[in-house]
């Protein structure tokens, strides 16, 4: 089946789920699902198509959240004019670490380690100045309003995270048929024989981090206005960066559709096990790392590789 | 801030705080270095070792010290079987496999350890918690000072099995070059499992000396992991030396980062300093150019 | 006798006795069922890095139902049973709220929950939009009440009623040595209730007179605590108050001994050891002396007696706030329950925004709920003496003289 049309469907698909369900479980359940597609996509983005892994791409998760935060708290904008703004903060900081990243030619696990020490510096720093709160985070008001992208009830919510997805696989499929999509794979695959085929390698590497970064920062915006609170360690904690490859790699990195099936299992594998042996805190997370091995070990190219190279 | 006794005093504490980091580098480093694995389990593993030792301490009554002959072949043991059996098998010898499979091992050790031990913060108390050593105007704890020379021994040895043994020759070859290894007759797989084990053997020395200065919970290991990649990097990925070094710098650092700038803000010094290292001279300090 | 005859015998006897106790039941024999039981949902951290924490939250809760259930359920619904639901949190406030969604699910009546700030503040919002009442166990944090949320409850104080306490105690511990202490400094956590605590303190203690001479940040886990010592000795202020979490606590208190760092007090604010019998235990003379403005029970009700009794005779736990408070919360919902008469969650609601409860071994009164938050909650001041945890102020609860300063 054609991506683009099975992107459709599915949208369709989930667009229709609050006229079939009302258990605000399942509506969660999908949303939360949705959010983790996003946030694993953007990471995909770089990490799967640009073969640039990311320990921390909390860090462009974080300022997407503390930028909607503090514009609506502090400067008291309207949250739909602060979301292109925290777009752009995130593009913008994807540019800052690819300039100086790539610039110095950082590959593989140097570059996956450095952005690990950027989301880190970005936690302490979120945590010593007061306008992002500090150590207290920010929290913003209650305002139940379509007009203050806060939404009376869950569709509203779904709605709007599936807009984000959908447009985050859309990026993907345009990068698997476009130009620009075949010279990041390019120097992916290997960086040295695309430079010499003419691929402006640097300026490649560094659009894919910005585009990136805009999505990942769609993700802490979209956490922040589902969940009204952020603090540095929420902002920029590894539980963040490590979601987001998780969901990539289990998925089936460098695939449009890996990332969501990623989400799919991960969300599914959590609630299962979390039900499990209620009265034994911890042997559900054993149950659940053992399954994330066993996964990696008979499926190597992620989930999508069960379908070939379609995906 | 500036009075020269506190920044002395700073300064031994940052060397022995320093000193633990290395040894928990050292193991990070070789595997690093031999198996270009970043080893997300390793937070895990010293958390493992250090319940290991407390066990011994308040079971069997083994002092910390005279456990170390224990701890190192017990943890040496399991990471040869763990890299044998799951790490080396699960990965198929791709690296972000290899990445999610030791995540999975953190997950299990960490949850593992709360089911069975329950998350109580445990602490030992042996007759010389409250030895203090003066150095100079500073008092030093005991425990840190034999960390101290902990670490320097643990070095030693390490390069004194990489550099005359032939098993360390294996090593080498196998970073270096692994399809030539194996063409001339290195049991590839066994040398990455025997590295493995050296690494978390000494994790096992590590908590030998960390235990008595600090406490273990399930959670313990996740504060020093990022320390402790800082660090390989910082020093060199697979240089013992670079390991040690860096993790007395680190540690310094780390100490009067926190003594300029307060103990939240301190931290940032780390990795401002990680992330310098890492631009401008990626080899480390005593890498090797790659 | 033969088998079948002393079968047939035994039946007899236990359908008499059932006959006779059903008699004596103020509900009618025809047409008995048991009333359903009202689920209540559990929710803690009990995995992650709040893991201990939430498992003695979730001990407290259990407790409480077990021992509600035992005494007959809740009188005014038939003897309905309460029936746990347990939640794990994940110390994630997403999985937090994801734990509530499948609770509504499962038509809980109310929640207890969920120990971290910031994990309440997630709770406390997804509860509201199904109506849930939300019982707050610690969570001090105060913008989890007075947020409008009318489900939100709290039984416990919040830091700005503990800060407030803390810097009254102190003044009148100081007043009534003959003021010796004129400078103080905090040393405090980062997060939420670190930073939140000790911005109070900083801004209060100089009106009465207190020079805060450095107020000192540290992150969760702070590795090595030689530093902080160094420079607490360095400014050698009369007063350090600490604010953190067990772990860091532990360390300092530890770490100031070895560098023999004594001021006249270790005055502690929410101290996440100081008033922990688990710390007193193993930590010995490094844990006497220190005081403590934290959550803490009246000291003459034999009823949380009864309960450390209970929880002390249990392998390996110890008799702290998280239990307390949760074991409290817990009474406090059956009480709404059996005075709504009713296990829907707008009754429920209803009746504890009504509620003037005064069945709890707490220092608090009978409970009044303005905006969620319980007016007369508040800590009290402990001090740890001779290896066990005394009452020292107020002069109302106190058990013992508060010994200041504290000599080593």
């Amino acid at each position: 089946m054609r991506p683009l049309a099975l992107i459709a469907g599915l949208a369709g698909a989930v667009a229709l789920l609050p006229a079939v369900v009302e258990s605000g479980f399942v509506l969660n359940m999908a949303i939360m699902t949705l959010y983790t597609a996003l946030i694993a996509q953007a990471w995909n983005i770089l990490g799967g198509f640009g073969g640039q892994f990311s320990f921390g791409h909390a860090v462009f998760f974080g300022t997407g959240a503390y930028a909607m935060a503090v514009l609506q708290v502090k400067l008291g904008l309207n949250a739909w004019l602060a979301l292109p703004v925290a777009l752009t903060l995130g593009a913008a900081v994807g540019a800052m670490i690819g300039a100086l990243t790539f610039r110095y030619g950082l590959r593989g696990s140097y570059f996956a380690l450095v952005t690990l020490a950027f989301a880190e510096v970005f936690r302490i720093l979120a945590n010593t100045f007061q306008f992002t709160g500090a150590g207290v985070g920010i929290q913003i008001p209650l305002r139940e309003s379509a007009a203050d992208l806060q939404f009376a009830g869950k569709p509203g919510f779904l709605f709007a995270i599936l807009a984000l997805t959908v447009a985050s696989l859309v990026i993907a499929w345009w990068l698997k048929h476009s130009r620009y999509g075949a010279w990041l794979q390019a120097v992916r695959d290997n960086e040295d024989s695309a430079a010499a085929l003419g691929v402006d390698v640097f300026r490649v590497k560094l659009a894919a981090i910005a585009l990136s970064g805009a999505l990942m920062s769609a993700g802490g915006a979209f956490y922040l206005q589902y969940f009204r609170y952020v603090d540095p360690h929420i902002a920029y904690g590894p539980a963040i960066s490590v979601e987001a490859l998780l969901a990539a790699i289990v998925g089936g990195m460098g695939t449009i559709f890996g990332p969501l099936l990623g989400a799919l299992v991960l969300h599914g594998l959590g609630e299962a096990t979390r039900s499990l042996m209620q009265n034994a805190p911890g042997i559900n997370l054993v149950i659940y790392g053992v399954l994330l091995v066993l996964i990696v070990m008979f499926l190597p190219r992620g989930i999508a590789g069960l379908f070939g190279r379609k995906a | 801030m500036l009075d020269p006794a506190i920044v002395f005093a700073s300064v031994l504490n940052g060397l022995t705080t320093g000193a633990v980091y290395a040894l928990i580098a050292l193991g990070l480093t070789l595997i690093y270095g031999v198996l270009h694995i970043i080893n997300f389990a390793h937070g895990a593993a010293l958390m493992a070792a250090l319940y290991g030792v407390y066990f011994l301490h308040q079971k069997a009554g083994v002092d910390p010290y005279l456990a170390l002959p224990l701890m190192v072949p017990a943890m040496f043991g399991a990471g040869y079987l763990l890299y044998r059996w799951v790490i080396g098998r699960a990965s198929h010898g791709r690296d972000e496999n290899i990445l999610l499979v030791t995540l999975g091992i953190a997950i299990v050790l960490e949850n593992l350890a709360l089911y069975l031990w329950r998350s109580d913060t445990r602490t030992i108390e042996t007759a010389y918690t409250f030895a203090m050593v003066p150095i100079g105007a500073a008092m030093i704890a005991a425990p840190k000072l034999a960390a101290f020379a902990g670490a320097l021994c643990a070095t030693a040895a390490l390069l004194y099995v990489v550099t005359r043994t032939d098993l360390g020759r294996a090593i080498r070859a196998c970073a270096k070059e692994r399809q030539g290894a194996r063409l001339v007759g290195i049991d590839v797989e066994h040398v990455f499992a025997m590295s493995f084990g050296i690494g978390l053997a000494c994790l096992g020395a590590a908590a030998c000396f960390l235990l008595p200065a600090y406490y273990v919970n399930p959670q313990v290991g996740s504060g020093f992991v990022l320390i402790a990649f800082t660090i390989v990097v910082l020093g060199g990925m697979g240089s013992f030396v670079g390991a040690l070094a860096g993790g007395l710098l680190i540690g310094v650092v780390e100490s009067l980062g926190g003594l300029w700038l307060g103990e939240s803000l301190g931290q940032i010094g780390i990795f401002l300093i990680f992330i310098a290292v890492l631009l401008f001279r990626p080899q480390g300090l005593f890498g090797a150019r790659a | 006798m033969s088998e079948s005859r002393s079968r047939n015998r035994r039946r007899l006897i236990k359908a008499a006795a059932a006959l006779g106790a059903a008699a004596l039941s103020p509900i009618p024999l025809v047409g008995r069922a048991q009333p359903a039981p009202i689920k209540i949902g559990v929710l803690h951290p009990v995995t992650g890095f709040l893991a201990y924490s939430g498992n003695l939250c979730r001990l407290g809760s259990q407790i409480a139902i077990d021992e509600i259930n035992a005494a007959g359920g809740i009188k005014a619904l038939g003897g309905a049973k309460m029936q746990t639901v347990l939640g794990d949190a994940q110390s994630k406030p997403d999985i937090g709220a994801a734990e509530v969604e499948k609770m509504n699910e499962q038509g809980v009546a109310a929640i207890v929950g969920a120990y971290a700030s910031s994990i309440c503040l997630a709770t406390t919002q997804s509860a509201a939009k199904y109506n849930i009442p939300h019982l707050v166990d610690v969570g001090v944090a105060d913008q989890i009440v007075g947020r409008g949320l009318k489900n939100t409850f709290r039984f416990g104080p919040g830091y700005k009623v503990i800060a407030d306490s803390a810097v009254n105690y102190l003044h009148l511990l100081n007043t009534l040595a003959g003021k010796p202490a004129r400078t103080v400094m905090i040393v405090h956590e980062e997060s939420l209730f670190g930073t939140g605590t000790a911005n109070l303190l900083a801004a209060q203690l100089p009106g009465l007179g207190y020079q805060v001479t450095e107020v000192i940040k540290h992150a969760n886990p702070t590795r090595d605590f030689n530093n902080i010592a160094l420079r607490v000795k360095a400014a050698n202020p009369d007063i350090l108050i600490p604010a953190n979490y067990y772990n860091e606590y532990a360390l300092l208190a530890r770490t100031l001994k070895q560098q023999s760092v004594a001021p006249k007090a270790i005055f502690s604010v929410l101290g996440g050891a100081a008033s922990s019998y688990k710390f007193v235990k193993e930590f010995g003379d490094v844990a006497n002396g220190v005081i403590d403005v934290n959550h803490w029970f009246d000291p003459m009700d034999k009823r949380a007696w009864a309960l450390k009794k209970k929880v002390d005779a249990l392998q390996d736990q110890f008799f702290t706030y998280e239990v307390f408070l949760n074991y409290q919360s817990v009474y406090l919902l059956a009480d709404a329950i059996g005075r709504a008469r009713s296990a829907k969650r707008e009754d429920i609601i209803a009746a504890l925004t009504g509620s003037a409860w005064n069945e709890h071994f707490m220092p608090y009164g009978p409970t009044k709920f303005v905006d969620g938050q319980n007016q007369g909650a508040q800590p009290l001041m402990l001090q740890v003496q001779k290896g066990d945890i005394k009452v020292v102020l107020p002069n109302t609860y106190a058990q013992a003289q508060p010994v200041f300063p504290w000599k080593v």
